[in-house]
Parts: structure tokens; C-alpha cells; sequence
């Protein structure tokens, strides 16, 4: 009796707490265009198909040397970087991050790859 | 296709268009019909890619390397971010590394920098069991950081123990020279500023420095500064008897 009290007790107190759940879900991410203009492709191409873009170019430009492609993981991040953090990556609200934090998806890029711009300047390399 | 009304013209319209895209693309003159000429298309700056008529090479004059100068050294650790490892000094990346030799007899002294020695033959391209390591068109010797798993077999199998392994996560990297923990790592001759014809950060320096120790080039090309030096001066490789045709050359040793 006491069991079936509690359980009822427990059922009531899901149920109350539903409509705060109901249709809210995970907040969408929130995706700031730094850069409004134009992209390389269009949004629809670029969501789906980003990970494929780079790749792709990834093992042209390292393997063959071929430099200055349209998709380039450094020409990505100087659009899309956070204006107040320079980055990419650091909060839900920057770029990268925003997205693949929402579809929980590891973000590799970034062990090896700069996820800062204006870092040519603080390496001493030239740009 | 289906939203098309006639299937056919929509069709004939699509190859017509492909088939004169592909022609302007790959720079096709129409002579007459069925009859062409391929013309090599002007490619955008920098996508033409290493090429194979090119051999990167340098010259190392050790009679000009001054002993203590290491102006290379460092200049090869701000143009790659490279840091010391923070607490192990054993563990931290050497791309570049000064050497003072002393013959005992003579008591004669030599100062040489060694690095990458990118060989004609490289072993380390040998023993890379997923192709991480690897060899450019252009002669320069690299490391995919996407395909290496960091088992150090490479680093075993170089006779100018000229690679180094990540053993601390990076942040600073340069955003041209992505470096990171669990691979392994060499000099790079500085290619990404060679494929915008930039001489490598360390024979920059060493210019600068006025020691002009340190000759980077074609050496396929004959008629380059390089090829002519190491044709008429006597070099040699390191290890010559390796057999793995270095591409750097040094001269007094």
C-alpha cells in the first residue's frame, strides 16, 4: 500500500512536471553569422556536407601541396570566429562548437588545428 | 528530371551544358569537330600543387655556421610554435637542432645544424604502417597527422633521429602549421611557406644573421643558385653510405 502511494505520488509529480518539457526539448543552437555574405556554397550544402568539403581538400593540399582552395578549414575560421572571443570554440554560442555540441558530435579538428584567427600575428609567422 | 516536361530536351540541355563546362574547364580549343586541342589550363595561384620536376634541397656551409649561433633554432620554434615541453625538457619537440663536432686529433671544431635530412628514400615513409609518413611530389617529407596513429616507428627508423613526438596538448599552434598531441612530428622544410615561395624560417634567419650558412632551392634546377654551388663545390650527405640520397647537402665536414 505504501509502495502503491508512493509510485502514485512519483507518476503525479511527472505528469505536473511534463508541460515544462513538453515541445522545449534541447535548445536549438544558436548559430551567430559573423560575416553575413557570401559562403562557399549554400547552408543546406554546408550543414550536410562541411565534414566531406574538408576532407576532401584536407589530403589535396597536404599530400599534393595544393594551396588556396575554396574550402579551407583557416578560411572558415576567419568568417566564422567569434567576434568577442576570437574563436570558434570556447562557449555553445560560437560556431563550431554551437552545432556540434547540439548534435553531440566530437569536434577532432581542433587538437591539432588553431581555433583562434589573428594567431599568424602571435606566432611570428607571415601570413 | 521528373519536374522537367520533356525528359529528352531537358536531358540533351544538361550534356550540352556539362560538355562545355568540361571544355572550358580543362581548356579544350576545338579545332574541328571531333578534333582537339588540349591546352593546359592556367590553374588558380598555388592549386597547381608540388610538382615532380622540383627536388627542395639546402646546402649547409658548416664553415660559415658559427659555433653557438642558434638563430636557426629559434627561428624554426617561432615560425612553428614549437614550446618547450612544460617540466619533461627530454620530451619537447626538436624540428632543428644545433651539433658541435671537435676531431680529437686535430682538435679541429665544426658547427652544423641537423634536421630533416628529407631523402630521396626515406625510411620513415618505409615503415609507416598506415602512410602517415610520406613523401611530396616535390621531394619534401611530411607527416599526415590525420593517418598517424603516433607508434614512433618512424622516429625509430631515422638515422638523423630528426622526428619527435607530442606528448602534451597544444594550443598556440600557428594556424599554418597544425600540431597536436599523440603524433609524430619533423621539420617540414617550412612547406607552407614554400609553396608561396618563401625560403624555410631557419636559412631566413641565418641570412639575416649574416652567416648565410644555410642555401635553400631547386636542386633540379640547373641553373639555380643551389644546383650550381653543390656543382662545383665539393658536399656531401650524411650517411651517405645509407644510401637514402638526402636532400640536404653540407659542405666542410
Amino acid at each position: 500500500m505504501r509502495h502503491r502511494v508512493l509510485s502514485l505520488a512519483l507518476l503525479a509529480l511527472a505528469v505536473l512536471a511534463m508541460p515544462a518539457y513538453a515541445g522545449q526539448g534541447v535548445p536549438k543552437p544558436l548559430v551567430t553569422i559573423e560575416q553575413p555574405g557570401e559562403c562557399v556554397a549554400p547552408p543546406e550544402v554546408i550543414r550536410r556536407n562541411h565534414m566531406d568539403l574538408l576532407k576532401h581538400q584536407r589530403d589535396k593540399t597536404l599530400r599534393d601541396g595544393q594551396r588556396g582552395a575554396k574550402t579551407s578549414l583557416n578560411a572558415c575560421i576567419e568568417c566564422h570566429a567569434s567576434k568577442k572571443t576570437g574563436s570558434v570554440l570556447g562557449s555553445n554560442e560560437n560556431f563550431c562548437q554551437g552545432c556540434h555540441a547540439y548534435v553531440a558530435v566530437t569536434l577532432d579538428c581542433f587538437e591539432c588545428h588553431q581555433p583562434k584567427t589573428g594567431m599568424v600575428k602571435a606566432a611570428g609567422a607571415k601570413p | 528530371m521528373s519536374e522537367s516536361p520533356k525528359p529528352e530536351a531537358g536531358r540533351r540541355a544538361f550534356l550540352g551544358a556539362t560538355a562545355a563546362a568540361t571544355a572550358a574547364g580543362l581548356g579544350f580549343v576545338a579545332l574541328a569537330p571531333g578534333v582537339q586541342l588540349i591546352r593546359f589550363a592556367q590553374a588558380k595561384a598555388g592549386m597547381e600543387g608540388a610538382s615532380s620536376k622540383v627536388r627542395w634541397g639546402m646546402l649547409i656551409d658548416t664553415t660559415r655556421c658559427a659555433t653557438g649561433c642558434k638563430e636557426c633554432v629559434a627561428a624554426c620554434a617561432t615560425e612553428n610554435a614549437i614550446e618547450p615541453s612544460s617540466g619533461r625538457p627530454g620530451q619537447s619537440s626538436q624540428w632543428i637542432r644545433k651539433i658541435e663536432l671537435k676531431a680529437e686529433k686535430t682538435g679541429h671544431e665544426i658547427s652544423l645544424p641537423m634536421m630533416c635530412q628529407h631523402c630521396a628514400e626515406p625510411p620513415c615513409v618505409d615503415v609507416c604502417p598506415t602512410g602517415a609518413s610520406f613523401k611530396r611530389a616535390d621531394g619534401i617529407v611530411l607527416v599526415d597527422r590525420h593517418t598517424c596513429i603516433g607508434c614512433r616507428y618512424c622516429m625509430m627508423a631515422c638515422p638523423y633521429k630528426a622526428r619527435s613526438f607530442v606528448h602534451e596538448t597544444l594550443t598556440e599552434q600557428n594556424p599554418e602549421v597544425p600540431r597536436g598531441k599523440g603524433c609524430v612530428e619533423s621539420c617540414t622544410l617550412c612547406v607552407h611557406r614554400v609553396d608561396k615561395g618563401q625560403q624555410p624560417a631557419c636559412v631566413e634567419a641565418c641570412n639575416k644573421s649574416g652567416h648565410e650558412a644555410m642555401l635553400f632551392g631547386d636542386l633540379n634546377d640547373a641553373a639555380g643558385a643551389i644546383a650550381k654551388r653543390i656543382a662545383t663545390t665539393p658536399t656531401s650527405q650524411v650517411r651517405a653510405d645509407l644510401r637514402l640520397d638526402p636532400g640536404v647537402r653540407y659542405q666542410g665536414i
